[in-house]
Parts: structure tokens; C-alpha cells; sequence
């Protein structure tokens, strides 16, 4: 059962987005969510809707996986919108009072857009990120991304390690957990029946001798690295280099333009209601 | 021949947790040397000091005592040059008992490339080096593979892959292929003997499995922390007894003549390979029909 869990889902392909340089990606990612948090006019989310539409079609990822990405958090998005629908106080009559409870034009307007921007904000960044980015290049987008932080002496490259022993390892814990679960199994461990506390305290004879293997695991594992003269990176060169294309540099200048554009509407488009 | 392995007395003596060196030393004056090119096992019961060894020749563990010449540098018992320590862990490359925890990265190119990058050679001549060692391992199509999807034996083997890329003079095994199934025993031994064979690597294996150990140019037999001996496997294990008395068992086929021998029977006593003892065995039945008739 634990077999199933697959973390950060990764479809391969050669989309535009697919062979981006990983540290441009996660730069978009950034500016991307930038973008949606200076949208504040009708107009302006329309622009930002139809954006995250085009991404999704430039991915080449289809739509229902989209969707789906979307449904764990769908209660922080109904949460959101029930807070700004009967918080927020809007100028003028309230469309709507029974009791305490008032709610006003622009309560409507904000629930909406509130919940529009964490839904882009989570299609775009697993657009970017996990979707079309294998484990391993988001590693060292991310640490390309950090590196400047070496300049005060920031353990960067330790950081990008430590990430990508981490998914190296995952594999590796989960059919151990199985193995420790089965064996527990096998002595009479009872994992499925009882409340609540009853079921966290069957976990303990699990986690045990899980973290046990854990840290043999790490000693052993530094001890093969240091035989493989690992040293934090000093010195040391990489196979696969990353290079800015110029892909790269188109996506960063449309990136640029997409963010003038929507500051652009929120200054000057101002028909329909803006926050 | 030139001598890539020299120890002059070294000792080793673990500290426990209290910061207290422990009275009874793991490895007690050991002087030993390897030549190049040349394929040693390295035999003795669990705690018989043979993995401490193992580990004193690349510098996990340094000497408490003694002198290591390590490819024609010296070592002393108190060196912790950092720059020596990874000139002598280029020279001498470890292969592990547990495939997965010496598996960096998620592919196997990546986990390949991984030493030469500390190496800081350039990723052109890193490539290269890929290609090579996962052909010498027999694992070119495995290249862009996920390392967690393999299995135990292809695991080593991609670990020895890791090793051969950053171009040893000497490979030392630490029970490699304990945790193996037969099969992937058989694949990382074919693996070791071909780098000893056609690459002139010295290969240094630590083991318990008696066939494997024969098939060396030498065995050293470790006891106590003591060397017991060192000598050509022929002449190790016509030493039934002696071995039986350090917990070790002789190969099937020398056990089987041995026990022959203790009947009266005339069979040479340094046979280790099971082809020969069986024909051996049909001379000796023919032999003895000869003697009836």
C-alpha cells in the first residue's frame, strides 16, 4: 500500500516548459506568484486566468491532472472564501443581512478573487516545478537559484545534498516501513482498529526500529561518501551543467511583460471592481 | 613488483562512548604488504579485526600506532592532512557490504559521476569515464535507470561502477557480496576478477564464503587482530585444522578430502576446487577397484 506514494508527480515530455533550465523555472515559479498577488482589477484576472490557461497548454499536461493537483486543498480555498465573504465590510448597503452576519458587494468580489489566486498560484507552480521538472534538475535549480547565498558563507551545495539523499532515500524508507510493518504484523501488531491514540501508539513499534535503520543508513552512507573524497563541493565540478538557452531568456522577457502588463491594468483599466 | 599496500605494525584500538580507548585492540601490530595487481582475500570469523583492516588501508579509520605506505606515501598513526587523506581515497576505492546505503543519487549516471565530480575533473572526461566503468560492470543499458529499481546485484555493481570511475589503483571490498542472493554474488565476483584480469586493478576482497577466497592469488587469514596467515589459497587451506581452530571452515572439496585423508586414503591435501576434487575422487575409486580385482 505504501508502494503508491509517489512524491511531487514528474511527466516526462519535451514541452517548451519541459526544457526550460530548471533555476529559470524556479524563478518563473516566483515571479508567477508576484503576478498574481499585484492582479487586482477584474481585467487584471481575466489576464492572469488566461495566462495559467496557456501554460497549461504549453505543458502539454492535461487538464484533469491540473484538476486534480487542485483538490487537496480545496478546504483552504472554501475556508478563504467564507472568511472574506462575511469579514470584509464594503461601502454602502449590505446585499445581504440576517441576524449579525452582513455581506456586502465587495465580500463577494474578494471571496472570489481570494480563492482564484491560490488556485492559479498552486496550477502554476506545479506547472512549473513539479509537473515538468524531474526530482533531481528541481535539486539543482534550486540550489543554482541559492547559490548566490555561498557569498555569506551559506552551506548551499550541503542544502542541494541533503535534498537529493532525501528523494534518493524515499524508495528506499518506504519498503523498509513495509517491512518493519509486515514484521509487526507477523508478532500480533494490530494497525488498523482502535481510536485515534490507540492507532498513533501502533505506530511507535514501527518508528522505532525505522529510525534505528535510518541513522545506520546515514553513517553508513557518509562513510561512502567520504571514501568517494566527498568534501561540501570544494573543488568539485558537475556532469551535467546547467546553461541558460535562449528559451530561457524569451521566457524571462515574456514573464516581464506579463507582470508591466498586469500593473499596466490595474493603473489605467479601471471599469468593473478592483481591490 | 612495485608494493601499492605496506603496513609496519599498525594498531587500531576503537574508543568507546566515554572517550575511553578500549583495552583490547581491534588490530594489534599488522604488517602486511600488497603488490600491484595483485588479488588478496582476506578471511577471519565476525570480529576477527578484518573489516578494521579494511578500513585502515583507504583512511576511514586512522592507525593508533604504526606506519601505512599507501602508493609510495607515508602515513603516519597521527596525520590528518585532509589533502593526503583524499590523495590516498583516490588511490584506494571501497565497495561496501549494503548496496543501498552507498547509492547517492537517484540515477545511476549521476551516482556514477559522483566521485569524479569531487574529483573536480571536467564533465567531457566524466562522461567518458561513465561509459567506461558501466561497461566494465556490464551496466551500459542502465544508465539513465532510477539506482532504487535495480537489484541487490546490479546495485553493487553500479557501487564498484562509482568506484572504477574515479580510476583506483586498488579496490578493497569490505564483504560486498554478503548481502547478495547467489546470483548477484556470482555477477560482482565476475566484475572484481575482470578488473584484476583486464584492468590490472589490485583487489583486495574481505569475506567469509571460503569459494570465493579461493579463487584469489592470495589469502591472508586475520585472528584476534593478529595476522594468522598469508599465503597461496592452496597452501592456506591444506590447513584443515588450523583453520577449524580460528572458526573458519576449508573449501566443501578440501573438507571432503581431508576427511578422505583421515580415513587412509592417499589425496593431496591443497585441493580447492570442486572440478578437481571430484576428479581426483575418480581416480581414487578406479584405484581402488584395481586394488579388489
Amino acid at each position: 500500500m505504501l508502494k503508491d506514494i509517489t512524491l511531487g508527480q514528474y511527466f516526462p515530455g519535451n514541452s517548451v516548459i519541459h526544457r526550460l533550465d530548471p533555476r529559470m523555472k524556479v524563478i518563473l515559479a516566483i515571479a508567477y506568484i508576484v503576478a498574481i498577488f499585484l492582479a487586482k482589477s477584474v481585467f487584471a484576472f481575466a489576464l492572469v486566468a488566461l495566462t495559467t490557461l496557456m501554460l497549461v497548454i504549453i505543458s502539454r499536461i492535461s487538464v484533469a491532472v491540473v484538476l486534480r493537483g487542485i483538490k487537496p486543498i480545496i478546504y483552504v480555498v472554501i475556508f478563504t472564501m467564507i472568511i472574506n465573504l462575511f469579514m470584509i465590510k464594503g461601502e454602502g448597503e449590505p446585499l445581504f443581512s440576517l441576524w449579525r452576519i452582513r455581506i456586502y458587494e465587495e465580500g463577494i468580489y474578494r471571496a472570489v478573487f481570494m480563492a482564484l489566486r491560490v488556485i492559479f498560484l498552486i496550477m502554476a507552480t506545479s506547472i512549473f516545478l513539479t509537473y515538468t521538472t524531474s526530482p533531481f534538475s528541481l535539486t539543482a535549480g534550486i540550489e543554482g537559484v541559492l547559490s548566490p547565498l555561498k557569498l555569506i558563507r551559506l552551506p548551499v551545495h550541503d542544502f542541494a545534498m541533503m535534498m537529493m539523499i532525501a528523494l534518493r532515500f524515499i524508495p528506499t524508507l518506504v519498503e523498509e516501513t513495509d517491512k518493519i510493518m509486515n514484521a509487526q504484523k507477523a508478532r500480533g501488531a494490530d494497525f488498523s482498529s482502535g481510536g485515534l491514540i490507540k492507532r498513533a501508539k501502533a505506530l511507535i513499534p514501527i518508528l522505532v526500529p525505522l529510525f534505528v535503520s535510518a541513522f545506520n543508513r546515514a553513517n553508513d552512507l557518509s562513510v561512502a561518501m567520504e571514501c568517494r573524497c566527498y568534501r561540501s563541493g570544494k573543488g568539485a565540478t558537475k556532469l551535467h551543467k546547467l546553461k541558460f538557452s535562449a528559451l530561457d531568456f524569451v521566457s524571462l522577457l515574456i514573464m516581464a511583460i506579463f507582470i508591466t502588463a498586469i500593473v499596466l491594468i490595474n493603473k489605467y483599466v479601471t471599469v468593473g471592481f478592483s481591490l | 613488483m612495485e608494493k601499492i599496500i605496506e603496513t609496519k605494525d599498525i594498531s587500531y584500538s576503537y574508543t568507546d562512548s566515554d572517550g575511553q580507548i578500549s583495552i583490547v585492540p581491534a588490530l594489534s601490530n599488522v604488517s602486511l604488504s600488497v603488490e600491484s595487481g595483485e588479488y588478496v582475500a582476506v578471511l577471519g570469523h565476525n570480529g576477527s579485526g578484518k573489516s578494521t583492516l579494511a578500513k585502515l588501508l583507504n583512511l576511514i579509520l586512522t592507525p593508533t600506532s604504526g606506519t601505512l605506505y599507501i602508493d609510495g606515501k607515508e602515513i603516519d598513526h597521527n596525520d590528518d592532512d585532509i589533502d593526503k587523506l583524499y590523495d590516498v581515497r583516490k588511490t584506494v576505492g571501497m565497495v561496501f557490504q549494503n548496496p543501498d546505503n552507498q547509492l547517492v543519487a537517484t540515477v545511476v549516471e549521476e551516482d556514477v559521476a559522483f566521485g569524479p565530480e569531487n574529483l573536480g575533473i571536467e564533465p567531457k572526461e566524466i562522461q567518458k569515464r561513465i561509459d567506461e566503468a558501466l561497461e566494465t560492470v556490464g551496466m551500459t543499458e542502465y544508465a539513465n535507470h532510477a539506482t532504487h529499481s535495480l537489484s541487490g546485484g546490479q546495485k553493487q555493481r553500479i557501487a564498484i561502477a562509482g568506484v572504477i570511475a574515479m580510476k583506483p589503483k586498488c579496490i578493497i571490498f569490505d564483504e560486498s557480496t554478503a548481502m547478495l542472493d547467489p546470483l548477484g554474488r556470482k555477477e560482482v565476483m565476475r566484475a572484481m576478477e575482470r578488473l584484476n584480469r583486464e584492468e590490472g586493478i589490485t583487489i583486495i576482497h574481505i569475506t567469509h564464503y571460503m569459494e570465493e577466497a579461493a579463487r584469489a592469488d592470495r589469502v591472508i587469514i586475520v585472528n584476534d587482530g593478529e595476522v594468522y596467515m598469508d599465503a597461496t589459497p592452496r597452501e592456506v587451506f591444506s590447513h584443515v585444522e588450523e583453520l577449524r581452530a580460528v572458526g573458519l571452515e576449508a573449501p566443501q572439496a578440501t573438507e571432503l578430502l581431508h576427511r578422505l585423508r583421515a580415513l587412509g586414503y592417499d589425496v593431496p591435501r591443497d585441493c580447492i576446487d570442486a572440478d578437481e576434487c571430484a576428479e581426483i575422487i575418480v581416480k581414487l575409486i578406479k584405484s581402488e577397484k584395481e586394488k579388489n580385482v
